[in-house]
């Protein structure tokens, strides 16, 4: 059977719903497919109750549905009775599995799909692109041919299915809504991720439900998981809440039993349930067989699009989550959008208009925000490939300023990862007291800051009155994984900046152009040596991202020297003195280097005599370390020992890639608990640190509290971009957050929550004199549930530390600690040798 | 040492890191202080001459009596400075290091106060409940200083909440193993199942002694039953027996913590409440001897 409508809408998120309620209010013929029963999954899905938050605030709704923050329920319901009411036709349990057009061929528009398979190589598919009508091809066996495809099908893809006999039994589920669903059920959890031991968890975590957990894993190690919910896990199997099965996979599934292949050969199980997590396929192969174009093959890229949405394949638009807009009113207003420009209205602006006019009303001259947003593309050299539509989502995540001749953009030791562009204007960086150096209009600086997360190298004035674009993080990102001649500026920039910085002001760029033809930008492992000690070799290596440590072999032991952060370098010693390496340097996480070749340099450090000497400074403070601790050795050999031992599990525990972390000295920590309470009083009443959980070795404790990554996991899928950098180096995250959880996911180190703000406690005083309230730290659940206002819900937001910013006098927690047990330190600073210089004394 | 181009933040000193207890605090900074007055304030004891003698009356007397009284309304403050979680560049760490100095040189400043002079009445009481606070400080810096090490050996990365998961874990073990039991077996068994482990006297939790332990009796009883029996490797008794073990095991660490942050904890229940009586009697001293001289 074919349909024939004039509009398909692929997906009923709140995208795809609000394109439909368009097209029913326009009256033209439509059709919303949707592969679930109901609405919008993704929203379907979310927790029970969770509040849905509808940010950002200044944006307006432009739809044909209703949303305001609330609850999931209430919303849904709402979406429910408006499609029904404005007659939304849905066809509810399709999926597309194929989109292809039934016209001629187009001429030159050819689509190539590039395939990468396991073992790293690709493969190239070309498809030739045939004009619309599309045919859409359902699971349920229908065709429908519409005029228009309108693609909403946000970004979680489809789980990843078993391929065993059996598996598509109806106790077979890729999803677990609520554990307390089941009781007095077997139940097999296949895959070891974060979601697949949460959901075993969760199943095994009342007991009274008396289900019987196994959690399959084919190897014997859970590698794939935050060390926190492995360690729950393995404590909840030595309890004997659930069982773990290693080298297991399974064999067959049938009604009421499973049959796994193991260690012990074949065994048949009794089994009720079956609950995979396996993770998801991202949509991007399906979307590129319907002849949807991406940026790039980088695993963020978006689909290319036009100012009006539509794809590479004429007359298939792209629209929400999977345009690259994760947020609902944003979804919303694209879906409204688009059926209008579908339609024929061509003159209607994006509803963010506004939002972009504000970002220029400050500037001197009057433009309009189309005139500007051309000015900067055409004046900023970085922005030159970016399309109308891209150029607009990359200044809502950007701010533009003018300054004055002058004026101070940024100062030395200022964190910022932002990078800026000179759209009109000069900008002077002030490499030394009497040294500046001008970057001109169309360049690029405080590349650094973004890519090594670390503070400001210099300080930056305005040479000339200015007009700068300041790229945050997350666009500037965004902007290099979508548009690789960018990527490729922005790369070569920043070799040749940091190179220059790293090596002293004596160096020009010109000076620098064949080690820069040279050198390799390198992706390290975590573990992975740069420079084994006893190799042959004489490249020198610049850390561009993460971190390495220096160990040497005494005695037959690995004994660490020394860390060494973003923006060092390694290696020079072999070039100057001549011979093996010295020692081993190593990616504490992973990290990136820029190689340089060695011939290359020796023959820079000819030319320049400065460089020579300054590598030879650097060398022989090195060399004072290793002879250290090779003195050291044999008088205080357990001290050294304990020193490398130390340095080995704060690296193991993320100190490589932090900032800034509270560590705790158990031998002089009374366990008063005092800094969690601080932590409370100084934030809303909501303590952002455990300080008895965490991890200890020689009584130096890692409590559960944020490490202030360099490279911070938790801001890598924030749908509102509510996670920051702040002006102390703090990761934040602002009230902007929407509470969806993915943060707290994604933070190895767990050490966001997620809570509500608590209500206000009376006073210090009256608790002490009079007893009132629950007197100093975070209230119990008990006195916040008594004393909550009465009609008022209070949103579950992440929370974690943010180092006190903008609290005077530094964190709380460090503050409040009666016996100076609590620290706050840098990793650089702490991993030094005067540490051990110390401790031997 | 590493070449960065990073600098560091200036809010941090550098060798901060190179951290004290409040012991050592600044390189000892409050003992210092405090040695210099309680030198101060035995020289001038000697120097100045006081008719008849020293006593609490004379202006000698009624300086160092100032002085004390500030002190010990400044010590007092300590309470409040640890919650008062204000804005600021304090640390909590330096004054408590300065409070166990001056608090220490309390001793010198008020017992030069008395001249000596003590007896049955009101002002010495208030000279005895200062010294009471004093001790039990000093008993407070002695585990403070001694027990941390010992509290963080025995936790091993565990959290009370933890040990009391692992208690509760067994426990449930315990419970299925005992379902084939006859009824006075499995009574010792629920014996143990029901017993809170935060329980016993303050004895118990400060010597770390549970002689009516129920766990322990349940084993011992079990032991008695099975002593004379062979391993057979399936009797429920040795799966109950092994149980037990472990949760004895586990009931020991969790006392184990339990003793030392009592011990932790304990003297501020003297020093704290004694400082308040210090506080009423120094009330009724001053009253005394303004309206009733
Ligand atoms: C836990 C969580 C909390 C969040 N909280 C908020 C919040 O408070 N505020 C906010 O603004 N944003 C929030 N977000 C983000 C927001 O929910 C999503 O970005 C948004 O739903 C995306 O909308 P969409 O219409 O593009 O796609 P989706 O909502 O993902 O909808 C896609 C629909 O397409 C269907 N589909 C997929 N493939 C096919 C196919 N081949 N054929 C047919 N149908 C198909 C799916 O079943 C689904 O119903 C949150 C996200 C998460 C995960
Ligand atoms: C008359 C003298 C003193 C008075 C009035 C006094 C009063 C106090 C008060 C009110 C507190 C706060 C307790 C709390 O709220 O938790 C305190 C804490 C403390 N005092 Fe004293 N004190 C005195 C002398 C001393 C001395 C001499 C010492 C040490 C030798 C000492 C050591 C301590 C310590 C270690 C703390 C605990 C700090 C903490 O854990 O927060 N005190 N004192
Ligand atoms: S929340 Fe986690 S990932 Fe984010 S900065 Fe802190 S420790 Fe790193
Ligand atoms: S801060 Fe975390 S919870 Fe909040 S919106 Fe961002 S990712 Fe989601």
């Amino acid at each position: 059977m074919t349909d024939r409508v004039r509009i398909a809408i692929v997906g009923s998120g709140p995208a795809g719903l609000s394109a439909a309620a368009r097209a029913a209010q326009l009256g033209l013929s439509h059709l919303l497919i949707e592969k679930t029963d109901h609405l919008s999954d993704t929203i379907f899905k979310y927790q029970k109750g969770k509040h849905v938050m509808a940010t950002p605030s200044q944006l307006v709704l432009r739809s044909d549905c209703d949303f305001e923050a609330g609850k999931r329920e209430s919303i849904l319901d709402r979406w429910n009775a408006q499609a029904a009411e404005q007659g939304v036709n849905v066809a509810y349990r399709c999926e597309v599995k194929a989109i292809t057009g039934t016209g001629d061929p187009i001429p030159g528009s050819i689509q190539k799909i590039v395939e990468r398979k396991r073992d790293g190589t690709t493969d190239t598919k070309e498809i030739q692109r045939l004009a619309p009508p599309y045919r859409l091809s359902l699971s349920d066996g229908r065709d429908i041919i519409a005029d228009a495809v309108i693609m909403a099908i946000g970004t979680q893809g489809n789980p990843n299915l078993m391929r065993v006999p059996g598996a598509d039994l109806p106790h077979v589920q890729y999803q677990l809504d609520d554990p307390a669903a089941y009781n007095d059920e077997h139940i097999f959890v296949v895959g070891t991720g974060d979601a697949g031991i949460e959901n075993a968890l969760g199943l095994a975590a009342d007991e009274a439900q008396g289900n019987a957990v196994t959690i399959l894993n084919r190897s014997t190690e859970f590698a794939s998981a935050k060390a926190a919910n492995v360690k729950a896990l393995m404590a909840a199997a030595e309890t004997g809440r659930l069982s773990i099965m290693t080298e297991a996979t399974t064999a067959k599934i049938e009604p009421g039993f499973i049959t796994l292949d193991s260690r012990d050969g074949e065994v048949k199980l009794k089994c009720d349930r079956i609950i995979a997590r396996m993770g998801s396929a991202p949509p991007r192969a399906f979307v590129e067989s319907c002849g949807i174009e991406f940026t790039s093959g980088d695993r963020l890229a978006f689909p290319k699009l036009s100012p009006v949405f539509e794809s590479t394949a004429p007359g298939i638009f792209v629209i929400g989550a999977l345009a690259g807009y994760p947020l609902i009113k944003h979804c919303m207003n694209q879906g409204y959008d688009v059926v209008e420009y579908i339609n024929g209205n061509r003159d209607l602006k994006p509803a963010d208009e506004p939002i972009l006019a504000a970002k220029f009303a400050a500037l001197p001259e009057k433009k309009s925000v189309d005139q500007w947003l051309e000015f900067l593309r055409g004046n900023v050299s970085i922005l030159e490939g970016l399309s109308p539509l891209q150029m607009r989502e990359f200044m809502l995540d950007s701010e533009v300023r003018a300054y004055r001749k002058g004026d101070l953009i940024f100062e030395k030791y200022d964190p910022g990862s932002s990078l800026f562009g000179v759209a009109q204007g000069q900008a002077l960086v002030e490499v030394s007291p009497t040294l500046n150096v001008p970057i001109d209009q169309g360049s690029i600086f405080g590349e650094v800051g973004l890519i090594s997360g670390r503070r400001r190298g210099a300080t930056v004035r305005a040479g000339a009155d200015s007009i700068m674009v300041e790229v945050s993080r997350t666009a500037a990102l965004k902007l290099m994984s979508s548009n690789p001649p960018a990527k490729r500026a922005i790369t070569r920039i920043s070799t040749e900046r940091q190179l220059l910085q790293l090596f002293g002001a004596g160096l020009t760029p010109a000076d620098l152009t064949e080690v820069l033809d040279t050198a390799e930008i390198k992706t390290v492992k975590a573990g992975e040596h740069v420079i084994t000690e006893g190799d042959t070799g004489t490249d020198i290596y610049v850390i561009r991202v993460g971190s390495m440590i220096v160990e040497k072999k005494i005695g037959g032991k690995n004994v660490f020297l020394s860390y060494l952060p973003a923006g060092s370098y390694v290696g020079e010693m072999a070039l100057i003195s001549g011979g093996p390496r010295t020692a081993t340097v190593k990616a504490t996480v992973k990290s990136e280097v820029i190689k340089l070749n060695g011939d290359a340099f020796a023959r820079l450090m000819a030319a320049k005599p400065a460089l020579l000497e300054r590598a030879r400074r650097d060398m022989a403070s090195r060399q004072d370390v290793n002879a250290f601790i090779e003195s050291r050795k044999d008088s205080f050999s357990t001290v050294v020992d304990m020193y490398s031992e130390t340095a080995k599990f704060l690296v193991d525990n993320g100190i490589g890639e932090a900032t800034d972390v509270l560590l705790i000295d158990e031998h002089l920590c009374v366990g008063c608990d005092n800094c969690e309470k601080a932590c409370a009083d100084s934030h809303d009443g909501l303590s952002r640190l455990d300080r008895e959980a965490g991890r200890t070795y020689a009584h130096l404790h890692v409590p559960t509290s944020c490490r202030h990554c360099e490279h911070p996991h938790c801001m890598a899928d924030c749908p509102p971009n509510a996670i920051h950098r702040g002006p102390d180096g703090e990761v934040f995250i602002d009230d902007t957050c929407i509470g969806c959880g993915n943060c707290q996911r994604n933070c190895p180190y767990g050490v966001i929550r997620m809570d509500s703000v608590p209500p206000k406690k009376p006073g210090l005083l009256s608790w002490m004199f009079f007893g009132q309230g629950p007197g100093p730290g975070e209230p119990s659940k008990k006195w916040r549930y008594k004393n909550a206002e009465p009609g008022v819900e209070k949103p579950k937001k992440a929370i974690k530390c943010d180092m006190c910013s903008g609290i005077e006098g530094g964190p709380a927690c460090v503050r409040a600690c009666p016996t100076g047990a609590a620290i706050r330190v840098a990793p650089e600073d702490f991993l030094t040798v005067a540490r051990l210089d110390r401790e031997a004394n | 040492m590493a070449t960065q181009l990073s600098g560091k933040a200036p809010r941090r000193a550098r060798g901060e890191v190179l951290h004290d207890g409040f012991l050592r605090h600044a390189g000892f900074r409050w003992l210092k202080a405090a040695t210099l007055i309680c030198i101060l304030s035995i020289a001038s004891y000697m120097l100045v001459d006081v008719t008849p003698r020293h006593n609490g009356g004379s202006w000698y007397g009624y300086t160092m009596g100032t002085i004390g009284v500030l002190l010990i309304l400044w010590l007092t403050l300590l309470g409040l400075r640890k919650r008062a979680m204000t804005r600021g560049r304090w640390s909590l760490k330096a004054w408590t290091s300065a409070h166990v100095y001056l608090g220490l040189s309390l001793i010198v400043i008020a017992t030069l106060h008395t001249g000596f002079q003590l007896g049955w009445n009101v002002h010495t009481l208030a000279y005895a409940l200062m010294m009471l606070v004093i001790l039990s400080g000093l008993f407070g810096i002695t585990v403070y200083a001694t027990l941390p090490a010992a509290l963080s050996n025995n936790r091993a990365e565990m959290t009370q909440v933890q040990m009391l998961d692992a208690v509760r874990a067994i426990d449930r073990q315990l419970h299925d193993a005992a379902q084939p039991l006859p009824h006075d077996k499995a009574a010792l068994v629920r014996q143990s199942l029901e017993q809170d482990p935060f329980g016993g006297t303050l004895l118990s939790r400060l010597s770390g002694r549970y002689p009516r332990c129920a766990t322990a009796k349940a084993q011992a009883a079990l032991r008695h039953w099975t002593g004379d029996q062979p391993d057979t490797g399936n009797d429920p008794l040795e799966r109950i027996d092994a149980l037990l073990e472990r949760k004895q095991a586990m009931l020991a660490r969790l006392r184990r913590h339990l003793r030392l942050k009592a011990l932790l904890e304990i003297w501020l229940y003297v020093h704290v409440p004694a400082t308040f009586a210090l506080l009423a009697a120094l009330t009724a001293h001053i009253v005394s001897v303004f309206f009733y001289w």
